[in-house]
């Protein structure tokens, strides 16, 4: 094998220009621009989380006594139904899938762009869209959608919930879910067809393998919820009776195609952030990831099992094959092990350098180790039985969720921020923006394994006196508001950075990816060179060329054959 | 097995599957006597603050959510004390480059085969109390039939002609008491009347959905007298967190005492 020499390959100036490019307000409505749409998804979600988060902390402040009445019962179901799907819809999937993977997956792989730039911006057109529709509901007459984000037929139908609320929240979803698929479209094709020359589908960053398997589950189950909308907006309007038992209608029909979707949703939540924190661990240990094929594996198997595991949430319908969906339940915690094995083989002896994105993918790790482990005890039905829609599940998917939207979304955050923006944050704040959402979050979730324990439901807009509730319950209330007080740290943070900047440069944290190969922020265009790509960290290459990972595998290969030849040297 | 027509190195070859099943068989045997002793000796445990299930379905419940968090315990250790001693001892002192570890295909083997495993246990011993605990009695003591809906429940015992139902719904709901004989098995027909409900007794370690258009049974055989309260768990509209209803657990002969006093179609609690 011939190496080429150390060079940077030239692009060609980019041919076909458009004229001058519209600045300001005009550049955010007109571009076609993959950074540009990857920072409007980002934004927004992030607004988006600041108001699910509000919701939050309505529903905690209702919680914090017994028979306590901030809210009324109906605006309580209101708040904790959008909370829910702005939290789902809108904040952890679009904040990951439309921005960082917008942003992220044509820098990693060396493209100028997406595949389709115009259906992008379509895409968070429909987004916003969707997610304003999702708001609307607060305005009507009849209030919001009252039916909780998974919409359980026959409550969700016009007879039990009248009114354009629940109505502007199929739409919302539905729009929402149409943004998602023509980002999946995008992205995979993006991904399959403009690879920089070099970058093999094995020498693709873990980030890039993550959304790519992301973008087909969502191909795979988007389109199952987007049917099940029209037929629930059927029901409601046009007199079918396909989740109505009294037009011979079945509702568990419903039940089925939600967690159809619904479960591969978990890990087209998941997977993103996974992959968020198999960049960050490398970067700030100064050594590659650990296993990469095996990540790689572990990413597909999780994906390929997240399709046959949808019935474990609905292990108390009485309606389903029990030992089968408990089975691959479980069988689903090996991958996910794997992962974890993997970012812990990562950082061993590494050089750890505890910057914030660091400390927040640590936290992702603790946070969603534990939410894991109880998903392993929820995947046995007997044990599903008793802590089913009560709090102990409750806190496992916010542990799981919470964990990987907030902790590794943030990680993620914070290591782009540079690249996204130019600038630096501001460490201590970061580091401080850590602690009030590692505490903030343990002291508001661990409680509610107990509370789930001892038997309280949830979506409960309130308890008894007499219940056993109420001292749990505070801490919680007190964990939500510590949590908050952390958003307030990160504005803060973000405020203080743009207004007075500190110049990141290109590359500050020795990053291996070709993101960092190019300008913070990126050029238009993205490159105006790219180091050569003979691995998987090609800039980790360009910059250490005595520790480069082409070595190590040409070595690799040189042991294979010698051993494969049948002569033994000992070096 | 027509032994006439196999040669020699075939009927070694059936001898062989011959042990290959008894192996099977043996291994099988052997992960379920370990399972259920493992189940049955967890007694003396602690209970994690998991209640102990005053049923016999729910007290097998019970221990196998205790045999869960057992095992749990050294599953998060073994990501923690890693973690933790990373944190600590790899933290950076200097600017060197580390040794750039790619893979090793030992480790690697080691923690996927061992979660294996484990979770190839656990499904032995959920298969096991899952079809305790799901196991409806062809001739029970007792059959009550449950009726969820917005917002209450409905009790009625057919051999007694006995009904006991809600009355009233949001703050001033009369919630209506399901009795029954302790030791002796009660088969539950529940199905709801128009929302989906959750028919849930946290002492009792269980809940079922009441569905509209389904007819779910299963089983309760209380362990233990007492008061134990009930709960709606799956969302159904408006005063959700109101749809309670209470389990009086009684001797047989206090119950026979009382459904004796019961006029025939009596309603409230």
């Amino acid at each position: 094998m011939t190496i080429a020499p150390e060079r940077l390959e030239e692009l060609g100036p980019h041919q076909g220009h458009h004229g001058p490019e519209p600045t300001g307000i005009f550049k955010w409505l007109t571009s076609t621009d993959h950074k540009v749409i990857g920072k409007n998804y980002m934004y927004t979600s992030l607004v988006f989380f600041f108001i699910g988060g509000l919701m939050a902390e309505l529903i905690r402040t209702q919680l914090f006594a017994p028979n306590n009445h901030v809210v009324s019962p109906q605006t309580y179901n209101e708040l904790f139904t959008i909370h829910g799907s702005i939290m789902l819809f809108i904040f952890a999937g679009p904040f990951v899938f439309g921005g960082f993977a917008n942003f992220l997956v044509p820098l990693q792989i060396g493209a100028p762009d997406m595949a389709f730039p115009r259906l992008n911006a379509l895409s968070y057109w429909l987004f916003l869209t969707g997610s304003i529709t999702m708001l609307l509901g607060f305005l009507t007459a009849s209030g919001a959608a009252a039916f909780g984000w998974v919409a359980y037929a026959p409550l969700s139908d016009a007879t039990y919930s009248p009114g354009a609320g629940p109505d502007l929240w199929i739409v919302s979803v539905a729009l929402v879910g149409f943004s998602g698929i023509f980002t999946a479209v995008n992205l995979v094709t993006t991904i399959f067809y403009l690879r920089a020359p070099g970058l093999t589908m094995f020498r693709m960053p873990v980030f890039t393998w993550n959304m790519l398997v992301t973008g087909i589950l969502i191909l795979i189950s988007f389109p199952v919820l987007t049917a099940a909308l029209i037929m629930l907006y059927a029901d409601r309007h046009f007199g079918t009776h396909i989740f109505s038992v009294r037009g011979g209608g079945v509702p568990v029909l419903w039940q089925n195609l939600f967690w159809f979707f619904g479960h591969p949703e978990v890990y087209i939540l998941a997977l993103p952030y996974f992959g968020i924190v198999s960049e960050v661990l490398p970067v700030f240990s100064k050594k590659p990831v650990f296993g990469y094929k095996g990540l790689v594996f572990a990413t597909l198997a999780i994906a390929g099992l997240s399709t046959g595991v949808w019935a474990h949430h609905m292990f108390t319908t009485g309606t389903v094959l029990l030992p089968f969906f408990s089975a691959l339940s479980l069988l689903i915690a090996v991958p996910t092990g794997i992962k974890i094995f993997t970012w812990i083989g990562t950082i061993w002896r590494g050089n750890l350098d505890f910057k914030t994105p660091l400390v927040f993918a640590i936290g992702f790790i603790i946070a969603f180790t534990m939410g894991g482990i109880t998903g392993v005890m929820l995947a046995s039905p007997p044990i599903d039985f008793y802590t089913h829609d009560t709090y102990f599940v409750v806190a496992h998917f916010h542990q799981v969720l919470f964990g990987s939207a907030v902790f590794a979304g943030f990680a993620g955050f914070y290591y782009w921020y540079p690249k996204l923006t130019g600038r630096m944050y501001r460490e201590g704040l970061g580091k401080l923006h850590f602690w009030l959402t590692f505490i903030g979050f343990n002291v508001t979730f661990l409680p509610q394994y107990l509370l789930g324990l001892r038997g309280m439901p949830r979506r409960i807009a309130e308890y008894g006196p007499s219940d056993g509730f109420t001292f749990l319950n505070e801490v919680s209330t007190v964990g939500a508001y510590i949590t908050a007080i952390a958003f307030v740290v990160f504005l803060y943070n973000f405020w203080v950075s743009w207004r007075r900047p500190i110049p990141a440069g290109d590359n500050p944290w020795d990053g291996h990816t070709l993101e960092w190969a190019t300008s913070s922020p990126p050029p238009s265009h993205n490159f105006h060179k790219l180091p050569p790509i003979r691995s998987l960290r090609p800039t980790w290459d360009m910059n250490h060329p005595e520790h480069a990972d082409w070595k190590y595998h040409q070595e690799e290969i040189k042991k294979r054959e010698r051993t494969s030849q049948g002569v033994s040297h000992e070096n | 097995m027509r032994t006439e027509t196999t040669g020699e190195s075939a009927r070694l070859k059936t001898t062989k599957i011959g042990q290959k099943v008894k192996l099977g068989r043996l291994a099988r045997a052997g992960a379920l006597a370990l399972g259920s002793s493992m189940v049955l000796g967890a007694c003396n445990l602690p209970t994690f603050a998991i209640n102990k299930g005053a049923t016999a379905q729910g007290r097998d419940t019970f221990h196998l959510f205790q045999l869960f968090v057992i095992i749990s315990i050294p599953v998060l250790l073994s990501v923690f004390i890693p973690l933790a001693w990373a944190i600590v001892r790899y933290r950076r002192k200097d600017n060197s480059i580390p040794k750039q570890t790619h893979s090793s295909i030992p480790i690697e083997v080691t923690y996927t085969v061992i979660p294996i495993l484990i979770v190839a246990f656990l499904f032995v011993v959920t298969v096991q109390v899952e079809n305790k605990v799901t196991a409806v009695s062809a001739h029970p003591n007792l059959r009550v039939n449950v009726v969820g809906f917005q917002w209450g429940w409905r009790f009625n015992y057919p051999a007694f002609d006995v009904t006991k139902v809600t009355q009233g719904v949001g703050g001033s709901s009369v919630y209506p008491q399901l009795v029954l004989p302790e030791g002796e098995t009660t088969t539950i027909h529940l199905t709801s009347n128009d929302v989906v409900h959750g028919f849930y007794v946290p002492q009792f370690d269980f809940s079922r959905y009441a569905l509209p258009g389904v007819n779910n049974y299963f089983d309760f055989t209380p362990n233990q007298t007492g008061t134990f309260i009930g709960r709606c768990s799956q969302l159904c509209g408006l005063y959700h967190s109101e749809m309670l209803f209470t389990v009086k657990v009684v001797t047989p002969s206090q119950f026979n005492t009382w459904i004796s006093q019961q006029s025939h179609s009596t309603i409230g609690a």
